[in-house]
């Protein structure tokens, strides 16, 4: 398969994604507002009780990190369709690049997640959360952050060709949330029990979180007790590289092998 | 091997999933321009042969070429050559008929200019050129079925897939499906058609095979299906279900049959025969001199249930029309 082919399946194939934008306008608007609203609900009504400087300049490079983590079960959703209805195997039996599938799923779902990070820093500048460092940083810190979405891209297209069908989405949705609490998005782990603090530290969305936090110059609570808070602008990296570096090839061969 | 005349030539296929198997040494050649039935009941393998014919699956053993080509050595030149129409409407839900096509014929290559003209003379030919600006959301079961053929046809394939392609559509929708799939036969396409029921099979196709337990337990076409049962059989309704054994006893040793069916409720006996105006003429005399009363007398040919069963023996339960699988 020519390299022309695998460019122009791929773009033909997140022309159907943004094709999807436009016929449903009310899931798109949804999909953005959700993060929204956590941000805001948060901010607002558990803000409040937080005693801890400005809880806000805190919270929400933490949602930022949230929202990429969320990405994964947007993936899964989509995929999963597409298998259910045997959309997959048309494309499978059909003679085009067969890695524009996924090469076209992984780049209109990374467009989504930049346009739903667009309106959450939107959201959060009308909040009053300023980043204070250099443009360099801030773009490298958006950079993070897409890059963590990249890793949860791909490791929700394995986990949805392992689910296969839309329903067992929902169980991972499920187990997303507490993954997603156990780590510094809305608190430090400094302030939660020894071994849960531990975790949440190490939690690669965490790490993720903490580094955007250091170059939007936002106040980092806690750390500098623990190695990997102390690197977490390098563990932003290798936590997503890591990731990539396991469901990539797994997604991959899976694919290949679908039904077998 | 030579398969200038055979669009499809499998060989010993076996498909294995651990100690199961879903094919267990499969052979079938399928001669240019004809529709092939494969028939079976759930779980026969059907499925798994149409997919790794349409290269979704490789086989744990044997191999298959399709217009000539090797499945498992060159997939690509095979998804060149055929169209696939599996048991879900493969189409894209939140797009409209034409966006659809359009994707798919772009997919196939075609280029933007010809892809959409494609897409266009597609829609109207299949009927949708009214609602092709619609999503999909909103068409029929039957609407949906003729769109995912049209994207089937977009390179006019050689050999065209057919995976039990009226499964829970309505009498309507299925009517559409079946005179859609005739059209095509008649420009020469090779179809491979799998299915429960036995009328889409005898309406469809020219060849049969029956599939049970991943293997062939039958092939002819379907006259000659038939006649492996013993050729024609007589029914005869009596007016009293008390006569019924003494009946069959009757036409039993009038028809010179050995084995006669019955069928209290509809006070129904069956038997073969052999030569159909005697075994008629002796069988209205005889029952006459029992004093037996028959309220209908009947010769006709063996349905396709019938051998189905006979030939699956108590492994397949298959679905006898269609209206008693709908309902």
């Amino acid at each position: 398969m020519s390299a022309a082919y695998i460019l122009s399946d791929s773009w033909t194939m997140t022309r159907r994604g943004l094709a999807h934008w436009g016929r449903q306008p009310v899931a798109v608007i949804v999909g953005l507002a959700f993060p929204v609203m956590m941000m805001v609900m948060f901010a607002y009504l558990l803000g409040g009780g937080m005693e801890v400087g400005d809880y806000r300049e805190y919270l929400v490079p933490g949602m930022f990190a949230l929202a990429m983590a969320f990405g994964l079960e947007a993936t899964m959703v989509e995929l999963t369709r597409d298998l259910d209805k045997g959309v997959i195997d048309r494309f499978r039996s059909m003679p085009m690049a067969p890695s524009a599938v996924l090469i076209g799923r992984s780049i209109i779902d990374l467009l989504q997640s930049a346009l739903g990070l667009l309106v959450l820093i939107g959201t959060g500048l009308v909040m009053g959360w300023r980043w204070h460092g250099g443009p360099a940083a801030a773009l490298a810190a958006v950079g993070l952050l897409l890059l963590l979405r990249f890793a949860m891209l791909w490791a929700g297209i394995y986990l949805g060709m392992v689910a296969g069908r839309p329903e067992m989405v929902q169980a991972v949705q499920i187990l997303i949330w507490p993954v997603a609490f156990l780590s510094n998005a809305f608190t430090s782990p400094d302030t939660m029990p020894g071994w849960m603090g531990t975790i949440a530290e190490w939690n690669p969305m965490s790490a993720t979180a903490q580094a955007v936090r250091e170059l939007f110059a936002n106040p980092v609570w806690g750390g500098g007790d623990s190695w990997v808070t102390d690197h977490a602008v390098l563990m932003a990296v290798v936590w997503p590289v890591v990731m990539l570096a396991v469901f990539l090839p797994l997604a991959v061969r899976r694919y290949q092998r679908l039904g077998d | 091997m030579t398969t200038g005349d055979h669009a499809i030539v499998a060989e010993g296929l076996r498909k294995e999933y651990g100690t199961k198997h879903a094919l267990a040494g499969l052979d079938l050649t399928v001669p240019r321009g004809t529709v092939q039935g494969v028939l079976g009941p759930n779980g026969a393998g059907k499925s798994t042969l149409v997919r790794i014919l349409a290269t979704l699956l490789r086989p744990t053993a044997g191999r298959a070429e399709v217009a000539g080509v090797d499945v498992a050595r060159h997939p690509d030149e095979v998804r060149r050559r055929i169209g696939l129409l599996g048991q879900h409407a493969a189409v894209d839900e939140h797009l409209s008929g034409m966006q659809n096509l359009e994707m798919f014929a772009r997919l196939y290559h075609l280029g933007a200019r010809r892809a959409r003209s494609r897409a266009d003379e597609l829609l109207t030919r299949f009927g949708l050129a009214d609602t092709g600006r619609k999503p999909i959301g909103k068409y029929s079961g039957g609407m949906r079925r003729r769109l995912d053929l049209a994207a089937s046809l977009i390179l006019d394939p050689e050999i065209l897939f057919l995976d039990e392609p009226t499964t829970g559509l309505d009498p309507r929708g299925r009517t559409e499906v079946w005179e859609a799939v005739r059209t095509l036969v008649g420009g020469g396409t090779t179809v491979l058609l799998t299915t429960q029921y036995l009328e889409e099979a005898d309406q469809l196709a020219d060849a049969l095979c029956l599939v049970d337990d991943g293997r062939i337990v039958a092939e002819g076409t379907a006259d000659q299906l038939k006649a492996r049962l013993g050729g024609d059989r007589i029914d005869v309704v009596v007016r009293d279900r008390e006569g019924l054994a003494a009946a069959a006893s009757v036409v039993g040793m009038a028809a010179r049959a050995d084995t006669v069916t019955t069928d209290a409720d509809r006070r129904l006996l069956s038997a073969p025969v052999t030569d159909r105006m005697t075994a008629l003429a002796e069988t209205v005399r005889a029952l006459a001199a029992a004093g037996i009363e028959a309220e209908d007398i009947a010769l006709r040919r063996p349905t396709l249930d019938e051998v189905f069963l006979h030939l699956t023996g108590a492994t397949g339960t298959v679905t006898g029309t269609y209206e008693e699988a709908s309902a």
